[in-house]
């Protein structure tokens, strides 16, 4: 009986499972909206059941339905609930619905992090593998927090099925939660190892798209990579091994060559991953793969009729070609005839790879013939996309680098004056920029290009005429602009002019109209100028009465700026008609308002202007605005030193009265003022009546087919008058030859071979004016002075050689103490000569030392006692364990001898240890790993660990070492001190400015500030002073005063304010740690003190 | 990294979606109906390859399609993965699917498509690709299969 009921119940529940779902939605195709609300008022109900089948079934519709695009968020809660079930099916079903919806901001995510931490410890491995891969699409930074831990030890599960999976969905939880990587790198790198394929591979697949972040961090994993390469049989991992590769070898060339030989290996055995090849574009082997790749392309277009796959091969090959063309242009430029022939491919995606590398193939000689292939595919193509895409690939390809490859500007031009008859494509304005940029860098090319504009601009009606091709209309721009700024240029200035005041320029968009009344007004002046010369003076008073006629047009202009321009220039046209009924000549008068050439001016070549002496450009002109007023302006006054200005809220008494009579006063000011659109229907009336721009009758011509325009250029003829000119040219060349060979006859034969022309033989037929980039001055000096800094930091070590200094470089300090015998008192000196020099210019030191070898050779056998400088470079906590500071030492043996058995030893102090090996007594010392031939330096690190790191503290050391000649070894000595500064301790941390505003709005910092007088340096300068020596970060800059901010290797944050007036500086400082702060700030103020 | 794997009918129906980054519902459909609009107008015998479309946002992603009978499989990934390795997968994807249904149609794809998803998530895995072998995939599903059986008839027993 009880089965009964529970058996009918459940036909109850199942009564619409998926299946039926998608059976309804098919059978009512006309109202399928309807119907699929009406299900999920079903799926609520069922939703609210107990029985877990039920929802489970449920969430499973509702998965189908959002695949229809339904938003089911609203049924998160129960999709965990589905989840959370014990049984798998249910779990799965839940689990598939969470990664098809869940995503960041489901705010139900976080109520499953138990219940998925139970899930991957689950006995069945079923269970965990389903978690894992819901997971792997739904992770949020907080779940990979939470979880990273559980899923690295699945890393090591028994089954390779959850090993593969948990592999992989590492790197989601990298990505989530950076801190991971560190830890789980190792275990990752073991599973590259993992006797299961699958492991393998995805441990590869893994760090492939780590590497592609960050290449440089994995270098140390090539050799296990290239095991993997040669022994691996899966294309899978191949194909991700030889990817990795490709990021790898630009940073490790010697990489590139050992890899040939397997690679071509691979090649022979399985051709079809010759795509993933193309990535190691860095080697020259590459030219064998490229011939391969070759052939493939001629093969697969010989045979017509072959399927896809042939297709798909072309189109790789023009993939990997793209990639070899950045390095090896070439060897892919003698492909050129299979590429242009890949351009009539039927297929959209090759045709526009090949036009990819159609950019890297031109040269001055073809050219022009690749661009005339080039047009002949634009009137063909169908689609604007490609078209386009056509449009933009012809010019790129004729203005890439300087118009380097154009010879004749003629023919760019009616190039670009053809591509206008282009319809509905989307780049107008690239076309008249680059008419714009050509009239006004090649002067040669100006008549001409003023003749085709006014051809243009006569008949704008081709190019406005349709409204699809509104965006081709900015065309008239530059026409109008070019026509006007080089009129003089023109054969038929009236023309143009009556051109230009059509009334149906006043359909043209704003900015268009405002250049045309600009341009009209300079063509005004050149009539007038040619018409004042002739005797009847008639012509130029109509002229005049054709631009006051025309003109109103542009004053009843919706567009401001074509208002503004055309009632100045009536207001200017009607004065000068005035002048003219005085007969008084204004021609001169009136050119002079446009006189002077504009020339083109590069994007920075404000830096080239030298500032004028006296003149400094960071001097205030008038009094500093008081900080009142400015508060806005203020870096955020949190330092304690600035106490906040609250300017209190006006509170004013306003009664009622009062604002109703502010009320009146504001209506009647809007009655009055013509700008506000009136409530009443008789200013609409009279708008209507008033004869507007839109009732004049304009005959809208519309072509669907362009017409050729009469007088404009068809680009083909300059391409046979080029071969003629060429032709011309080579003639002449030959002549001059023969003529000189004449005169050489007795000479020694033919120098010049009149073979083929090469490259540099085309002449261009037009200069242009090449304006170059400058790098902008400002971050030149910037980036002088840390190599300056590092450049004496480097010449502080070298060349202090076995002598004693005490200077301080960025945290990293050198101090040689003493040397083991005698010159004791000789040395004292040279430190003290030394600090003297400390700030000088770094060939003082160059000297320095100089004089430090001479006198070491004279000294002669002296020499080989002290013949190992120890320089201390650089001194840097390690962020991972607050306790650790890593000490990096370059040692350089300056002798003739051989060094060997060095011994690096420190007298540990209370606070300060120096780690050694395991097993070594605390007064043992470190063997420095290498041993150093005559001349030869090398770099050893040493890990201290440190307690408290708020004071700097000294420690002495010794290191002693064997000096091996070729007839006797003596043991040495070298004593030195290593000089922990505090500023050692911090590393530069970028920090945003609100966390920083955050951080000192806590409360918890203490604050201090010093004053540094007469520092005369730029405040950038000093900036990176301070982030160079003390490792800070600038957080933000406002004029004279900046925000810094660093970070101890144990946490604590130091943050300055850094404000300059005049020489002073002063540097206001909080710190959670009013010791260290102090220390830091003493260094700031040393560091400042030596320059 | 694949971003998304789209499976949907000549007519643009979608028959199964995947995205591995998240796009809101009615975003997911436009990117199904732009793909569908780019890879309908294709030839069979063109390459398998398409640039361009919202979806892919920028030149590193690539649509990457088969065209089975009345299916388009269609993957949407990034630079990092081989043309030639998804083309591949693709097939074993499908040949999967032929596997486990015994002569796979559109149909099956319709009524099953939670089934789909199941066998897909053997072979991507968070959009990085878990397994190429087929045998291997068939094997896991099968035994997941078994499982499911034997907790319904449990489930109908009692």
């Amino acid at each position: 009986m009880a089965l009964k009921i529970v058996k009918g119940s459940i036909d109850r529940m199942f009564d619409k499972n998926l299946q039926d779902l998608v059976r309804g939605i098919r059978n009512h195709k006309e109202d399928e909206a309807k119907y699929i609300s009406t299900c999920i008022d079903e799926i609520k109900q069922e939703l609210k059941q107990d029985n877990i089948a039920v929802k489970a079934n449920a969430v499973c519709k509702l998965t189908y339905l959002q695949m229809l695009g339904y938003d089911v968020s609203w049924a998160a809660f129960n999709i965990v609930e589905v989840m959370s079930s014990s049984k798998f099916t249910y779990k799965r079903i839940g689990y598939l619905a969470a990664s098809q919806c869940f995503h960041e901001s489901t705010d139900v995510i976080m109520l499953t992090t138990n219940q998925i931490r139970k899930d991957l410890s689950s006995p069945n491995q079923y269970d965990t593998g389903v978690a894992l891969t819901g997971l792997s699409c739904f992770v949020t930074p907080d779940l990979a927090r939470d979880l990273a831990n559980d899923i690295m030890t699945l890393m090591s599960h028994t089954k390779p099925y959850i090993r593969k999976k948990a592999v992989l969905i590492m790197y989601k939880v990298f990505l989530k939660y950076p801190e991971s990587l560190r830890p789980a790198f190792p275990r990752l790198k073991e599973k590259l190892e993992d006797p299961d394929p699958g492991v393998q591979s995805a441990a590869v697949n893994v760090i492939c798209e780590l590497a592609r972040r960050n290449p440089k961090n994995y270098l140390s994993l090539a050799p296990l990579f290239f095991k993997l390469m040669t022994s691996s049989t899966n294309n899978w991992v191949l194909i991700k091994i030889i990817k990795l590769f490709g990021a790898l070898t630009p940073l490790e060339p010697r990489l590139g060559k050992k890899l040939i030989e397997p690679l071509t290996n691979l090649i022979h055995r399985k051709i079809h991953i010759f795509s993933s090849h193309k990535m190691l574009c860095s080697q020259s082997h590459l030219i064998v793969s490229l011939s391969r790749i070759a052939v493939l392309i001629s093969l697969s277009s010989g045979m017509p009729n072959h399927s896809a796959s042939i297709q798909v091969m072309k189109y790789l090959g023009l993939l990997a070609m793209s990639k070899i063309l950045k390095t090896h242009p070439k060897s892919v430029q003698s492909h050129k005839d299979l590429i242009l022939q890949c351009l009539d491919d039927k297929d959209e995606s090759i045709r526009l790879r090949a036009l990819d590398l159609l950019y890297g193939m031109v040269s001055k000689k073809n050219l022009m013939e690749i661009v005339k292939k080039l047009m002949l595919h634009v009137d063909k193509a169908e689609g604007t996309t490609y078209r386009d895409e056509l449009l933009t690939k012809i010019i790129d390809i004729c203005s890439q680098s300087n118009y380097q490859y154009i010879t004749n500007f003629e023919w760019y031009i009616s190039i670009l004056v053809e591509l206008t008859r282009l319809e509905g494509t989307r780049h107008g304005h690239l076309i008249a920029s680059q008419m714009l940029d050509v009239a006004i860098r090649v002067r040669a090319i100006r008549v001409f290009a003023v003749a085709q504009m006014a051809t243009l601009l006569d008949n704008a009606h081709l190019l406005t005429g349709n409204m699809q091709r509104m965006g081709i209309c900015e065309v008239l721009y530059a026409a109008a602009w070019i026509c006007g700024e080089f009129s003089e240029h023109l054969e038929n200035p009236m023309q143009t002019l009556e051109a230009m005041l059509r009334p149906k320029v006043a359909t043209l968009p704003g900015h268009i109209q405002a250049v045309y009344v600009q341009n009209a007004a300079k063509l005004f002046a050149t009539v007038l100028k040619n018409q004042e010369g002739n005797t009847d003076s008639t012509a130029a008073q109509e002229t005049s009465q054709l631009m006051i006629d025309r003109l109103p047009l542009f004053v009843q202009s919706a567009n401001l700026e074509v208002q503004e321009r055309a009632s100045c220039i009536l207001q200017l046209v009607k004065y000068i008609q005035k002048l003219q009924q005085k007969d008084v000549e204004v021609a001169e008068e009136v050119c002079a308002l446009f006189a002077g050439e504009l020339n083109p001016v590069a994007p920075k070549a404000q830096k080239k202007v030298p500032v004028p002496e006296g003149l400094d450009l960071d001097a205030w002109i008038n009094e500093p605005p008081s900080e009142s007023e400015s508060e806005d302006e203020q870096p955020k006054a949190i330092f304690a030193k600035e106490e906040p200005k609250h300017s209190r809220p006006r509170h004013t008494e306003v009664d009622e009265k009062e604002l109703a009579r502010r009320r009146e006063a504001r209506k009647q000011e809007q009655a009055n003022n013509p700008f506000y659109i009136k409530a009443s229907p008789s200013s609409q009336k009279a708008y209507q009546e008033a004869p507007g721009v839109e009732h004049i009758p304009v005959v809208q011509i519309d072509l669907s087919v362009p017409l050729k325009v009469p007088g404009l250029p068809m680009s083909d003829q300059y391409v046979k008058l080029e071969e003629e000119r060429r032709q011309k040219e080579r003639a002449d060349k030959k002549k001059k030859e023969k003529k000189k060979r004449k005169e050489k006859r007795s000479g020694r034969g033919r120098k010049h071979d009149s073979g083929p022309e090469s490259e540099e033989d085309i002449t261009p037929a037009h200069m242009v004016d090449i304006v170059t980039e400058e790098m902008p001055e400002v971050h030149r000096s910037c980036l002088n002075i840390t190599m300056n800094l590092k450049g004496n930091a480097r010449t502080n070590m070298i060349s202090a050689k076995g002598a004693v200094s005490s200077y301080v470089v960025s945290g990293g300090i050198f101090l040689p103490v003493k040397s083991s015998k005698h010159k004791k008192k000789k040395q004292k000196k040279e430190k003290e000569e030394k600090e003297k020099k400390k700030k000088k210019k770094h060939h003082h030191h160059h000297h320095h030392s100089d004089g430090g070898g001479e006198e070491s050779v004279q000294n002669g056998t002296v020499e080989e006692e002290e013949p190992l400088p120890v320089s201390v470079y650089d001194i840097q906590g390690n962020l991972q364990d607050g306790s650790q500071v890593v000490v990096s030492v370059i040692f350089e043996n300056k002798c003739d001898s051989f060094l060997k058995s060095m011994e690096f030893n420190v007298l540990d102090s209370l606070n300060s240890k120096l780690q050694r090996p395991e097993g070594s007594g605390p007064h043992d010392g470190l063997t420095v790993p290498f041993q150093l031939p005559p001349g030869v330096s090398n770099e050893a690190r040493f890990v201290f660990t440190v307690q408290s790191i708020v004071m700097p503290q000294k420690l002495k050391g010794t290191l002693t070492f064997i000096v091996k000649n070729e007839d006797s070894s003596t043991h040495e000595k070298l004593d030195f001190k290593l000089h922990f500064t505090c500023t050692s301790y911090l590393i530069t941390t970028p920090c945003y400015s609100d966390a920083f505003a955050k951080l000192l709005e806590s409360g918890d910092l203490k604050c201090s500030s010093v004053r540094l007088e007469g520092v005369i340096m730029p405040f950038h300068h000093l900036l990176a002073r301070i982030c160079f020596h003390h490792h800070f970060s600038v957080v933000e800059r406002i004029d004279s005063c900046a925000s810094m901010y660093s970070r101890s290797i144990q946490g604590h944050h130091v943050c300055l304010l850094v404000k300059t007036s005049g020489q002073t500086v002063s540097i206001d400082a909080k710190c959670d740690e009013p010791t260290l702060l102090g220390n830091v700030l003493d260094e700031i103020k040393q560091t400042f003190s030596q320059c | 990294m694949i971003k998304a794997i789209l499976i949907f009918n000549n007519h643009g129906k979608p028959r199964l979606i995947r995205f591995y980054q998240y796009f809101a519902e009615d975003m997911q459909q436009q990117i199904i109906r732009e793909t569908f609009h780019l890879v309908s107008k294709r030839d069979d015998n063109v390459c398998n390859f398409l640039e361009g479309g919202s979806l892919i946002g920028g030149s590193d992603y690539k649509l990457i399609y088969r065209h089975y009978a009345t299916l388009y499989f269609v993957f949407c990934v990034d630079s990092s993965e081989s043309e030639l390795g998804i083309l591949d997968l693709i097939q074993v994807f499908v040949e999967t699917l032929d596997k486990c249904f015994e002569n796979v149609c559109e149909l099956d794809l319709i009524f099953h498509m939670d089934k789909v998803h199941y066998i897909l998530q053997e072979v991507v895995m968070g959009g990085m690709v878990l397994e190429t072998n087929m045998n291997e995939i068939v094997a896991q599903v099968e035994v997941q299969n078994r499982m499911e059986k034997s907790e319904v008839s449990l489930f109908l027993d009692r």
